[in-house]
Formats: C-alpha cells, sequence, structure tokens
C-alpha cells in the first residue's frame, strides 16, 4: 500500500514538476532560448507573493492574480531587452547572459532576504488539509489543485498556440523566423508575447512551490530549473505535454526513491533522468518541433 | 596535409607566416622571470598574501579551462563544479589512505580526467543550452552519490588529514608552490594544445563551427577532448582547494559558485583569448578583495559586470588592449606579413597585419537582424 501511496504522491507533484518545465520548454521551442534565470525568477515570483501577503493582507490566492500579470510584464520586458540583445548576438552570449542573471538574482536575493526559508499562506486549510483513500493514502489538497492547475495551463497554452492569432504568429516565427518576418510578422514583438507567457507560468510555478514547500534563495536552481529540466527531457525537447509526462515520471521516480530511503529522493529522479539520456535521448515524446 | 603545414611550407611569394609580429623570445624571458619572481614569493611576502595567491591560482585555472571549452570548444558548462567537488574528494580519499595531499593532487587531476570521459558521453547528447544544464543537473547527481558514503564525511564533510605535525609556514609555502605549478602547468597545457593541430581545429570552430565541420575538421572529438582536459583541470583546481582549506564539504565544492566565477571571470578578461582568464582573475580577485566584507555583494556586482560585457564588449577586456595595441602574450594564431612593403604609419601597418591575420576574433554564430 505504501508503494500505491508513493505512486499516487509522485503522480501529483508530477503536476508541480510539470508546472517548473512548461515556461522552459516554451521559451526554447520559441526563442531557442535556455533561460538557466527560469528557477531564480519563479523564487522572485514566490517572494513577491509572500511580500504582498504580509503588506496587503489579501487572501492568498488573490496574490496570484497579482504575480502572475506582474511576471508576464517582466518577462515581456526582459525579452524585449536583455534576452533580445543576447540573441542577436550567439547563443553563447544568451547562455552566459542568463546565468549571470540567475547568479545575480540568486545572490541578490541572499543579500536583501537571507538565506531563511519561507513558505507561503501557511495557515491556509487548502495547504495543510488532505483527504484520505482507504487506511494508508492520505492525499493533500493542494497537490491535487496544483496538479489540476498545471493541466488547466497546458490545455491553454495548447488552445492558445493552436487557435489564436497571437498563437499561430508564435508557431509561425517559431517554425521560421525570418519566413514570419518577410510576412510582416514583428518577430521581437511575438518574442516578447511567447516570454510573457513562459513567465506567467514561472509565476504560477513560484506560488505553488512556495505553497507545496518553502522558497529560499538556492531553491531557484538546486531544485525549480534542475527538476525543471529533467522533466523536459524525460519527457521530451519541445512538447508541452512531455512536459506533464516527464513531471509525472520524475515525481513517481522520487517519491519511489524516497520510499526506498528517505535521502535519496532527489538522486532517484536524477538517475532516472540520466537513464532516459542514456536510452531515449531524445525523450519519452518525441516532437521535432514546438507546435 | 594539414593547413597548418600547407601555410607554413607554401607562403606565396613576397609573404611571410610568421606565429608573432615581435620577437616571442622576450615575451617567455619575461614570462619566466614572473614565475620565478613569482616562486620565490613565500620568502619574501607575508602567509597571508600566499594564501590570496593561491585562491588566485585556484580561479585562474578554473577560468583557463574554463575558456578552452566555452571560449574554443563552444561548450557552455555550468556544471564544472562536478571536477572541482571530484578533485577535493580524490585528494580526500587518498589522504584518509595514507597518501599525501601534495601526492594525491596529480592522481586527483588524472583521475578526473579519467570521470570525464564516461560524463561527456552522457551529455554530449545534448546541444548548447541543454548541455549547459545537464552538466549542472550532472554534477548535482555526483554530489548526492558522494554524500551516501560516510566514510568520506557523507552530507556534512570532513577535514583534511595528513598535514599533522607539519610547520604551519612549511605548509602555506608548500601550497603556494603546488598552486603555483599547477597553473603555470595549465597555462603551458593550453598555450601548446591551441599552437598543435587541435588548437587550429578549436580556433577553426571558436570562429565557424559549421566552416570547420564542412572543412572536414573532427568538430566531435575536438570538443571530447577539450573536456577531458578541462575536467583535468578543474579536478586539479578543486586538489588545490581541499588542501588550502584543510577540510571537504560536498556542499562548498560542489557549489555551483565555482562556475560563476570560473565563467565571469573569463568573460571580464576576454573569451577565446588565453590572456583573458588572467586578466579576468585578476579583476575577480580585486572585487573579492575588496568587497569580501560585504557577504554576496562581488557575485552580484561580478556579474553584472560580466552581462554587461557580454553584451557591449564580446572580446573583453583583452579584447579591448588587443584592439588598441595590437599585442599578444601567447602567440598561439599565424600572422601573414608583406616583407618589404611598408603601409604609411602605425596605424596602417596595424590595419594591414589585423586584416591579413589568419585568426579572426569570435564571429557571431547567428546572424544579426
Amino acid at each position: 500500500m505504501a508503494w500505491v501511496n508513493a505512486i499516487i504522491q509522485g503522480v501529483l507533484t508530477g503536476g508541480l514538476y510539470a508546472l517548473f518545465a512548461c515556461g522552459l520548454s516554451l521559451m526554447f521551442g520559441v526563442m531557442k532560448v535556455v533561460n538557466l534565470a527560469h528557477g531564480d525568477l519563479a523564487v522572485v515570483a514566490g517572494y513577491i507573493a509572500i511580500g504582498i501577503i504580509t503588506v496587503t493582507h489579501v487572501p492568498v490566492l488573490w496574490s496570484v492574480v497579482i504575480v502572475v500579470p506582474v511576471m508576464a510584464v517582466l518577462g515581456y520586458a526582459l525579452q524585449r531587452t536583455l534576452i533580445q540583445s543576447a540573441l542577436d548576438r550567439s547563443v553563447l552570449i544568451t547562455l552566459i547572459v542568463t546565468f549571470g542573471l540567475s547568479v545575480v538574482i540568486e545572490n541578490g536575493l541572499l543579500q536583501f532576504f537571507t538565506a531563511n526559508s519561507r513558505a507561503i499562506g501557511t495557515g491556509l486549510s487548502l495547504v495543510s488539509g488532505s483527504f484520505t483513500i482507504g487506511s494508508q493514502i492520505q492525499i493533500g489538497y493542494l497537490l491535487v489543485v496544483i496538479f489540476a492547475v498545471a493541466v488547466v495551463v497546458l490545455l491553454g497554452l495548447q488552445y492558445f498556440l493552436s487557435r489564436s492569432r497571437y498563437g499561430r504568429l508564435i508557431r509561425a516565427v517559431a517554425d521560421d523566423q525570418e519566413a514570419a518576418q518577410l510576412a510582416g510578422a514583428d518577430y521581437r514583438h511575438v518574442f516578447g508575447i511567447a516570454a510573457a507567457l513562459a513567465f506567467g507560468t514561472v509565476g504560477l510555478a513560484g506560488i505553488a512551490y512556495g505553497m507545496y514547500s518553502q522558497l529560499s534563495p538556492t531553491t531557484g536552481t538546486d531544485t525549480i530549473l534542475l527538476f525543471a529540466f529533467a522533466a523536459v527531457v524525460i519527457g521530451g525537447l519541445g512538447s508541452l505535454w512531455g512536459t506533464l509526462l516527464g513531471g509525472v515520471v520524475l515525481g513517481v521516480a522520487q517519491q519511489i526513491g524516497a520510499q526506498i530511503n528517505i535521502s535519496d529522493e532527489v538522486l532517484a529522479g536524477y538517475l532516472v533522468f540520466l537513464a532516459v539520456l542514456v536510452l531515449r535521448p531524445q525523450g519519452l515524446i518525441y516532437r521535432r518541433t514546438q507546435s | 596535409m594539414s593547413l597548418a603545414t600547407d601555410i607554413t611550407t607554401t607562403p606565396a611569394a613576397g609573404f611571410r607566416v610568421a606565429r608573432s609580429r615581435r620577437n616571442v623570445a622576450w615575451t617567455g624571458a619575461a614570462a619566466l622571470i614572473v614565475v620565478v619572481v613569482l616562486a620565490f614569493f613565500p620568502y619574501i611576502v607575508y602567509a597571508g598574501t600566499t594564501t590570496i595567491l593561491v585562491q588566485a591560482f585556484i580561479v585562474l585555472t578554473m577560468a583557463s579551462m574554463w575558456n578552452l571549452l566555452a571560449g574554443y570548444a563552444g561548450l557552455v558548462s555550468v556544471g564544472q563544479q562536478a571536477f572541482v567537488g571530484l578533485g577535493a574528494y580524490f585528494v580526500l580519499i587518498l589522504a584518509i589512505n595514507g597518501a599525501s595531499p601534495f601526492a594525491a593532487l596529480p592522481v586527483a587531476a588524472i583521475g578526473c580526467g579519467v570521470v570525464a570521459l564516461p560524463l561527456w558521453w552522457l551529455v554530449s547528447r545534448l546541444r548548447s543550452g541543454y548541455f549547459a544544464i545537464a552538466t549542472w543537473v550532472l554534477a548535482a547527481t555526483i554530489m548526492l552519490i558522494i554524500e551516501r558514503f560516510s566514510s568520506i564525511g557523507g552530507g556534512t564533510g570532513m577535514p583534511l588529514p595528513g598535514f599533522t605535525g607539519m610547520d604551519p609556514t612549511l605548509l602555506t609555502a608548500y601550497t603556494y608552490w603546488a598552486g603555483l605549478a599547477v597553473t603555470v602547468l595549465t597555462l603551458v597545457v593550453i598555450y601548446l594544445l591551441l599552437r598543435s593541430r587541435l588548437g587550429l581545429v578549436l580556433t577553426a570552430i571558436r570562429d565557424d563551427e559549421v566552416a570547420a565541420r564542412s572543412s572536414g575538421a573532427r568538430v566531435g572529438l575536438a570538443r571530447m577532448l577539450v573536456f577531458l582536459v578541462a575536467g583535468a583541470g578543474c579536478g586539479a583546481a578543486g586538489a588545490l582547494l581541499a588542501i588550502s582549506q584543510l577540510q571537504v564539504q560536498p556542499s562548498a565544492v560542489f557549489s555551483v559558485q565555482w562556475t560563476a566565477e570560473m565563467a565571469f571571470a573569463t568573460i571580464i578578461g576576454g573569451l577565446g583569448t588565453i590572456e583573458g582568464p588572467i586578466i579576468g582573475t585578476a579583476v575577480y580577485m580585486v572585487l573579492q578583495q575588496t568587497l569580501s566584507s560585504y557577504n554576496a555583494w562581488y557575485l552580484i556586482i561580478l556579474g553584472l559586470v560580466a552581462i554587461g560585457v557580454a553584451l557591449f564588449a564580446r572580446r573583453g577586456l583583452w579584447g579591448l588592449v588587443d584592439e588598441h595595441l595590437n599585442v599578444r602574450l601567447f602567440p598561439v594564431g599565424y600572422w601573414l606579413r608583406l616583407d618589404t612593403d611598408r603601409p604609411a604609419g602605425r596605424a596602417g601597418r596595424a590595419r594591414l597585419a589585423r586584416a591579413s591575420k589568419l585568426t579572426t576574433p569570435p564571429a557571431d554564430q547567428s546572424p544579426k537582424q
């Protein structure tokens, strides 16, 4: 029964990891940018939420309504300035700039907010509440909600990319930047929109992790970025639903690892990641382009 | 016939091919004098100074290796701390088993070079950005595996044995000499490597990967060799770190901060030149020493400066020096010079030399829109 419980918990945390991963996957799919500051930006979003809640005392869930648009605007702005000018130079420069950003954000958070861990909305019944199935399986409401949010976000992204005007533009620019430009698309603006979408999901990811666990300045890299990346690689590069599958596989691997030895949770996830890298480097779901 | 022999054996009439525009013997002699003077430092300066210099040696060794990876082979690794940590642990394990940590240093470097081979096999499947994060995940994985072994300190680490009863002054001096030896060896190896055929391939990859591939350069093999050398070099730096700190702690030696430091020092100094990491390390040490009382500030400032340099002065500080003075401390390229013709003025000569230089500065990988 303990194993069934581990698998159920793993599947549900997979939703959280998919939330981490979809922004990373989207930015790579559209702009070919691997944003090494991805996780640190999620922590920033979480810290903004904590700040908003402490100052204005709004209900926890209302902070989402503020943080996600703020992150989207930040994403558009960052893409149009820093990331775009790095992209204009080379892939190498883009990596260096986002890595620099990651280190600056992480150490900035450390400097101004100390290394202490912070959690979001600990008093909320949603965070602490759970329901039980049988005698051994206990499922937290929060994880179910996060999983549902992840599915809704992925469905929304899918719908947006395939149906809306901007979605078509994003796909066009991702497929062939020059051809799209010749057809009249301002690719910089389209990149900005894609970055805004990605950063919106980053905001959700930061808040979700802050409620599920605790945020500290180093969470951004050692948890969010690396787990997001592992989920992306396991699921398959450039596939949106692959990130959910990758997240679920990573989550299940971690929970089973924790079941064997509590300190092996993270290691088990990485070992599965390495196994996928060796046996199926294209990921479980293989698609050439993001569409 | 390789390109190198092609050029050196059949120069066009009236042209001459040289490694450098000036006599290299002077630079060589100057370098030798610097090394000899540095070797006498333990006799003439305070122990505090040599301790700081050991830190500089560690950063310079790591930065030179990162420069080889990113600046020449086009491999942005964010996981070089894997080798720093492994180097430190190699020394620790050998010291626990009775070896002298100084004797363990070269073993650690070679060990890291060997370990780099299977790791390369894993990460070489991924390109650019994904390669970067994959190396990072590898470093995290290796740390988690090492933390499982309680006999080498588990998650908390342990002090480095093997120095009990040793005179601290002597230990500081030995550590300094070991650091100097590692750094000089690193620079010599990189210099010779870049002058070899492999160096020609690497310079070609640096300038234009597609063109290098289509000219028959074995890009994959060259990259693998660089990854192995960089693994060994960062391992040596990690071994030095263990010896100078006298303790090994997993979260400290496997910290991504090492990669941040080596990357920022390289970028600020100048990516894709041997001189760059040296200048960058100097800038790094000055910043670190002046801001050491302000905790994380030196990394924040270093990161911001690195972003600025990457965007606005892509060839770094050494690039600026090179642009204005047109000098090279380590001549690894080829110069094509006219024998008799002397274009008017200094600037004209410099321009001619630059135009005819066979190795160009790093080119954009993507065309400007």
